[in-house]
């Protein structure tokens, strides 16, 4: 299939190294121990949005519930689970099959119901969605505004977008780029740190694409407390952001 | 058939049940599975066993629903009092004006009658007792208990509640560190009488410590106590073998003739003493809560207290992470939770311990060192304020739910 956003959006040599890691997504002490890790913490900043946004107390064990939700770049379904399971039809899209098999086959095991399809968002013919989300993602794209086009495509007009992404700092290319993938926190080559957009690129970035961003938070880390949310947005960050009205 | 709950609790002793009960004041739903007829065990008369609930350990069973059945049924302790051999140099501790009791004691089968009757009533709860377990697994997807009658029962997330002989907790080879007292504790009831004026006496001799706890007054308006004497454990057998008025004279040779005469209220209990603290209080969707995980000398009534502070921070680890969508079993929640409670228990149990080891040595020195040591912790008010926040169970980082709110 050659169509042009797959040019653009997919980067083969990414994709790749993904898939090699597939199987190893859902074991917590395995080479995806990082993003467990992560997964609390953007899962807190992504339960305010949506309670935020939606209306909701907080309490709610079913927040989503009647809410579609579209996770591009889904992984082995780290995040689709959990939003599955606060309530939302979810459906994960991910460029690797392997990934896509993994998490279809822990979805299984989870008993939760979530529609996942391999390759390029573009082709998959999908509508629009409540949420949509892409954690950590654009920084492997080729074209960024090109990808947030296709993520706005698939946006209800009061939709919510959930945006992290690694910020390109000092600080990241020595703990994300060297420190991490070194240490075998992350694997190696997951990282391109020329690629990694600043908080006020991705802000003009999704400008332009007439998106407005409602709350942005760093994800930072202390020996103490671990990854945690913060005004420190040097290593990581993650965002929400809606259609301009 | 597959029945699915949140989690399973095996084990519906006191800590399993509270456990249960405050996952369903949130929402969680659970399989309670204990050998035991809970509803035979209730039938019978006063045991003489009680426990002395901390007011933290109190603010949970009220956050959880439970605050209007047991409001009037414990005796507060308003002051404790503390003594070495009945020597001068005495130490009290009492709580300021306005911050309420020290704890409340209760009678073990009134708490245990409050929960299962809760645990019933809830539509989130499924009892399974008696009922035994044929076969129990954990993997990536799921815990699942088998049980003898074809149930097949499935969740998220196994909690064990069983206590001190953790079956579960050996067949995952958990190791523990346990050593055992050269102690038995002999615990019981008894009328007495002059009022105990909601005092608890704690008198540490060489042999052991000897606990007074307040209890309300009977029906029929006699006084009443609830007493754990440690003693050496060679010599419990010949306590125990005494003829109740025979006990009741040790009795009050012991009290020193505190309360003035004395008469047994309950059958008397004996049991060996021991500490165990177990090296791991997780594994894949397995958690260890009370004394399937630590237990610890009952020197300070800590033991059930500790035990709901393990309840308290496990729901609010659950709790929190329902709410962001994650798997009961999530190693991340299992993870903090571990963190949460191994330094918290640690701490108690080897400073519980230190206590004993301190107050167990005989001889005239180390009684001086002791009335010394106790006359200080009297004026440092830091210290003093130390042990009564550590006596009411709220030191530490303090889950939602012994604040007396829900998560």
């Amino acid at each position: 299939m050659t169509n042009a956003s797959s040019a653009t959006t997919i980067n083969a040599t990414e994709a790749a190294h993904f898939g090699g890691l597939a199987a190893e997504w859902w074991d917590p002490k395995g080479s995806s121990a990082m993003l467990h890790k992560l997964n609390p913490v953007r899962l807190g900043f992504i339960r305010s949005a949506v309670d935020a946004h939606f209306g909701g107390d907080g309490k709610a064990r079913y927040p989503l519930l009647g809410k579609s939700a579209l996770d591009v770049g889904c992984g082995a379904g780290l995040l689709c689970e959990p939003l599955a399971r606060m309530g939302a039809e979810v459906t994960g899209v991910d460029a690797a099959p392997e990934n896509i098999d993994a998490a279809t086959a822990h979805a299984a095991l989870s008993g939760l119901s979530i529609t996942y399809r391999a390759g390029e968002i573009a082709a998959q013919g999908l509508g629009q969605f409540d949420i949509v989300s892409s954690m950590e993602v654009i920084e492997h794209v080729n074209d960024p505004a090109v990808f947030i086009g296709e993520l706005k495509r698939h946006m209800k007009p009061d939709g919510l977008l959930l945006l992290s992404t690694p910020n390109r700092t000092p600080a990241s290319r020595i703990f994300l780029v060297e420190a991490a993938e070194r240490l075998g926190q992350v694997p190696r080559g997951t990282h391109d740190w020329d690629k990694f957009l600043t908080p006020d690129e991705l802000t003009a970035l999704l400008n332009d694409a007439g998106i407005e961003i409602l709350d942005m938070q760093g994800i930072a880390f202390s020996p103490m407390s671990g990854l945690h949310l913060s005004s420190n947005m040097a290593l990581n960050y993650i965002l929400s952001a809606r259609l301009r009205g | 058939m597959n029945h699915k709950a949140d989690v399973i609790i095996i084990g519906g002793g006191l800590i399993g049940l509270t456990q249960a009960l405050a996952l369903a004041a949130h929402g969680i739903t659970s399989h309670v599975i204990d050998r035991a007829d809970q509803a035979s065990m209730l039938q019978a008369g006063f045991d003489g066993r009680t426990f002395a609930i901390s007011s933290s350990s109190y603010k949970l069973f009220e956050a959880i629903g439970l605050g209007d059945a047991l409001a009037g049924k414990g005796c507060p302790i308003e002051k404790i009092w503390v003594s070495d051999s009945l020597k001068p140099g005495s130490l009290d501790f009492a709580p300021a004006e306005d911050d309420g009791f020290l704890g409340q004691m209760f009678e073990s089968r009134f708490l245990r009658g409050v929960l299962y009757n809760a645990a019933l009533e809830s539509d989130a709860i499924q009892l399974h007792m008696p009922a035994n377990i044929t076969h129990k697994s954990q993997d990536s997807g799921r815990a699942s208990v088998h049980l003898d009658d074809g149930k097949v029962l499935t969740a998220d997330l196994m909690i064990v509640a069983e206590g001190r002989q953790s079956q579960t907790r050996e067949e995952m080879g958990i190791n523990i560190a346990h050593w055992q007292y050269d102690h038995s504790a002999m615990v019981g009831a008894i009328f007495h009488e002059h009022s105990h004026n909601n005092i608890a006496y704690e008198i540490f001799y060489p042999s052991g410590p000897f606990a007074v706890l307040p209890m309300l007054d009977a029906d029929d308006g006699r006084h009443r106590s609830a007493i754990v004497w440690s003693v050496d454990a060679a010599d419990a057998p010949g306590y125990m073998k005494l003829s109740p008025r025979g006990y009741a004279a040790e009795l009050e040779k012991a009290m020193g003739g505190i309360l003035g005469q004395v008469e047994i209220a309950a059958p008397l209990s004996s049991y060996k003493l021991g500490f165990h603290h177990a090296a791991n209080i997780t594994a894949e969707r397995l958690v260890l809560i009370g004394d399937s995980a630590h237990g610890i000398h009952p020197i300070a009534g800590q033991g059930l207290n500790l035990g709901l502070r393990d309840v308290a921070a496990l729901t609010e680890v659950l709790v929190d992470g329902m709410r962001l969508g994650l798997d009961f079993g999530d190693a991340q929640l299992l993870d903090r939770y571990s963190r949460w409670r191994s330094i918290d228990t640690l701490l108690i149990a080897v400073s519980t311990d230190g206590l004993n080891r301190l107050f167990s040595i005989p001889g005239k020195t180390a009684s001086a060192v002791r009335r010394f040591g106790m006359a200080m912790v009297q004026r440092a008010a830091p210290a003093k304020a130390f042990f009564m926040a550590e006596a009411r169970g709220e030191s530490g980082a303090l889950p939602k739910l012994l604040q007396g709110v829900a998560v």
